[in-house]
């Protein structure tokens, strides 16, 4: 794999920042290309090779990462959250929600106000950023992995190896 | 006499660039710029803050072989550089004056957490985040 320059990647940055701004938007292939200047043909694949994840996986990421801040720091309806966060139905928030989190945006929800947290030293953005879910694999894949995994266990419990983001600790940083 | 941190280092992409980003825009002093060689030690300071330098490197020979100089060089134009923070006294007026400049900001000013917030980057990608002090 060649080696893609600085100031490449520095242009790639502002397409990703730009998701970070508004992950509730619609980003395009055209659309990020041009913020990062960098051609259509070439956007998605320099992108990934940058960060590791394609442009779209990055961005759901960042949804579900605002949704999840939504589910347990206010008592806004799942339904709010889902449009407020850049889904086009309730359905597909919660179906990509549990492909991503292994939990329902309401299950999710009463856990986080359940376990009480002493995380208020830590400055919210980079709380956020702690319990951003980790998009290493496609959500069909996660869900072809969580459905062997079930059909291969007599315990149907939580024996796939879903990440479960809210359980992610977080030391106290500055601020 | 104080004890404690005196310098932390950035890497930035290119020292120049740097200077005139920290010093022309920020607001920033130059407090230590000397060259041996190849080797420019750059520091600049906060007006407010004598007793702390912020280091402007980059990252290259003598002290990195050449990989691992391109490896983080890479890392800072990604924005995988650690977390940095701004304190200010006005953070609406610190993001209208420094947009003025041409700061590429990263967020709006977005009132939170009983505070002010913004983020910008410096030309190199290292991305600040712009708080305004708890009254």
């Amino acid at each position: 794999m060649d080696t893609q320059a600085p100031e490449l990647l520095r242009r790639l940055l502002r397409a990703k920042d730009r998701m970070d701004g508004a992950p509730h938007e619609e980003w395009s292939v055209q659309r990020l290309a041009h913020a990062s200047g960098v051609s259509e043909a070439h956007f998605a694949r320099s992108f990934k090779q940058a960060f590791g994840v394609p442009p779209h996986r990055y961005l759901l990421t960042r949804r579900i990462e605002r949704a999840t801040a939504l589910l347990r720091d206010t008592d806004r309806p799942i339904i709010d959250i889902a449009f407020d966060t850049g889904w086009a139905s309730l359905g597909t928030f919660g179906r990509i929600f549990r492909a991503i989190t292994g939990e329902s945006p309401r299950a999710m929800r009463e856990r986080a106000r359940a376990a009480a947290n002493a995380l208020d030293r830590v400055p919210g953005c980079f709380l956020a950023a702690a319990h951003r879910p980790d998009l290493a694999t496609s959500v069909l894949e996660k869900r072809r992995q969580a459905a062997d995994a079930t059909m291969g266990s007599i315990d149907k419990g939580r024996s796939h190896g879903t990440r479960r983001p809210g359980r992610r600790s977080v030391r106290a940083g500055p601020g | 006499m104080a004890q404690g941190v005196q310098v932390v280092g950035l890497y930035v992409q290119d020292q120049d660039e740097a200077l005139a980003f920290y010093v022309g825009k920020l607001g920033f002093r130059v407090h230590t710029d000397v060259r041996n060689g190849d080797y420019r030690w750059l520091t600049v300071q906060h007006p407010d803050q004598p007793s702390f330098q912020l280091g402007l490197f980059t990252p290259g020979a003598p002290m990195l072989d050449a990989v691992t100089a391109q490896a983080l060089r890479a890392m800072v134009a990604k924005g995988a550089m650690p977390p940095l923070v701004l304190e200010v006294d006005d953070c609406r007026a610190a993001h209208e004056r420094m947009q003025g400049q041409g700061v590429e900001f990263t967020q709006e000013p977005t009132a939170r957490y009983g505070s002010v917030d913004a983020s910008f980057r410096d030309p190199s990608g290292n991305g600040w985040k712009m708080v305004q002090s708890r009254g």
